[in-house]
């Protein structure tokens, strides 16, 4: 790329910037290492959380679960159906003993 | 009364504090929490890399919701807070994009390998399109129903550059017989077993020269979290499409039928896209354009506002890509409407700024926003339902409070 043309795209992209407030000023894309945060949720204290610690947190945080619908609409048939989805569809390999312990787990608790 | 908008619980009781002479609460505890107005709609604000605070959905992978703030009197969203959405825990996080490559392979005369800087070097055009979650303000079904439980702020609206995806097709050379394209990005399962995300467009919808391999944002590089270093952009789609870290594009002479197209992300096949709420749907479609949208930004549902004087109400509106013809509010519960002026126009897949100067009496008001497009496609005043939560778009209804001791 020409030097004039380096500099006129620069330029440009610094009055988006400054106009928008984003923190990137970079046309020339450079490597980015990136650091995730820390995950802060925990699953909730409850019986069978071992079942649920092993087969559940390979693939996602506990939030997942924490942020679902809550209330007498959404226990076992519910928790039921979202298990039975994760091993169907997303394949996790869940044992057949596991899966009753991780419905009852998520019933009771949340 | 519930505020309908996300309410920062801590900063409202510190704001307070401050205004009552209070010991000044600590900045930390200023940005801990917000509470989406639904049952279980407790989140933390959560910060990341590139990001100010948003609203943490999920941690792995990373879920955040842009906070409805954000919207006020900003027709453009910035990048730093932009909502991401992953469905696959193994994102990439370092990515050299001198290394980078895009891959255009399948059903065309040249299977091509083509660095970044060479897709930069391609002729560029500028789209300012919204992206918009399927499942954004899920959490407002009622019933509820399963999935990411957002508010209204998995929507932006953004100044995307980038390569029109029918220069690429064109230069790999599509063959006769041709049906569908897909992509596929760096980002993938934990597991083997866990499908792939893939999604697919028409071959003509992918050849229309709108749709668009983006590598910049509002005149930056995209954040890792959006994308970085190159995106699919859909214009007037849902986000679903809208691969990130795009690597691997394939033309196919069949209809596609990986799981994020055959079995998920579906919407009833009907006119309405709806069914009755509980039901599941006889048959079903992709989900494709977003439903016309509006929303009022610069007032909060619960707000009390000064009596005497005239409010000036404001707000976006937005739908899949015909244009906003017209924005009528209501300021008596949807008896009444009167029509707002619209802002700029930016084009027709862009939030569209609309204002509407009102003098309201003193006591309680309910103010309706009701977009109309240039497809003459009109928001409903119930909501619609559908199992999966997606598409919607229903009347949205602030109400707030006109006294003469109060502020706003």
């Amino acid at each position: 790329m020409k030097r004039s043309t380096r500099l006129a795209l620069t330029g440009f992209a610094g009055l988006l910037v400054g106009v928008c407030g984003s923190g990137l000023l970079d046309v020339s894309a450079k490597p980015i290492s990136y650091k995730l945060p820390n995950e802060t949720a925990a699953f909730r204290p409850g019986p069978n959380l071992e079942a649920v610690q092993n087969n559940c947190t390979a693939c996602h945080s506990a939030d997942y679960v924490q942020t679902q619908p809550q209330g007498a609409k959404f226990k076992e048939a519910f928790w039921r159906a979202e298990v039975t989805k994760m091993i169907k569809v997303y394949g996790a390999p869940i044992e057949e003993a596991d899966i009753g312990k991780i419905v009852d787990y998520l019933t009771q608790t949340y | 009364m519930i505020d309908r908008r996300s309410l920062i619980k801590r900063s409202g009781a510190a704001i307070a504090g401050l205004g009552a002479g209070m010991a000044a609460p600590s900045w930390r505890a200023f940005a801990a929490a917000v509470a989406l107005p639904f049952e279980n709609g407790e989140r933390p604000l959560v910060k990341y890399p590139q990001k100010r605070p948003m609203i943490g959905l999920t941690s792995r992978p990373p879920q955040l919701e842009t906070p409805f703030a954000a919207f006020n009197g900003k027709v453009i969203t910035p990048n730093d807070l932009f909502f991401v959405r992953y469905h696959l825990a193994d994102i990439p996080l370092s990515i050299d994009p001198n290394t980078f490559s895009l891959e255009i392979k399948g059903k065309v005369d040249k299977p091509l390998k083509l660095s970044l800087a060479a897709i930069k070097r391609m002729p560029a055009i500028d789209i300012v399109a919204v992206n918009q979650c399927s499942g954004n303000s899920r959490g407002f079904f009622n019933p509820r129903v399963a999935g990411g439980q957002l508010g209204n702020g998995a929507m932006g609206n953004a100044r995307w550059r980038g390569v029109p995806l029918k220069t690429v097709l064109d230069a790999a050379g599509v063959q006769r017989g041709a049906r569908q394209v897909t992509f596929n990005g760096m980002d993938g399962p934990v597991l083997d077993k866990t499908p792939d995300f893939v999604k697919a467009l028409d071959i003509d919808h992918a050849r229309d020269g709108e749709v668009m391999l983006a590598y910049m944002m509002n005149g930056a590089d995209l954040p890792l979290l959006n994308g970085f270093p190159l995106r699919l952009v859909v214009p007037g789609y849902y986000g679903t499409y809208w691969v990130k870290h795009l690597n691997e594009i394939t033309v196919i002479d069949d209809v596609f039928d990986g799981f994020w197209m055959k079995t998920a992300y579906r919407i009833p096949d009907n006119d309405c896209n709806c069914v009755e709420p509980g039901t599941a749907p006889k048959a079903t479609i992709p989900i494709n354009r977003f439903k016309v949208r509006s929303f009022i930004t610069n007032v909060a549902d619960g707000a009390k506002l000064r009596a005497d004087a005239e409010t000036m109400l404001k707000g976006i509106a937005f739908n899949g890509g015909k244009g906003i013809r017209h924005v009528a509010v209501s300021t008596d519960q949807g008896k009444t409407w009167a029509q707002a002026r619209l802002g700029t126009d930016l084009g027709k897949y862009s939030f569209r700024e609309w204002q509407l100067p009102v003098r309201l009496a003193t006591g309680a008001h309910v103010l309706k926003v009701r977009a109309t497009s240039h497809g003459g496609e009109v928001q409903p005043m119930e909501p619609l339902w559908n199992p999966a939560g997606y598409l919607r778009n229903v009347v949205e209804t602030v109400r707030v409070t006109v006294g003469s001791g109060a502020s706003s």
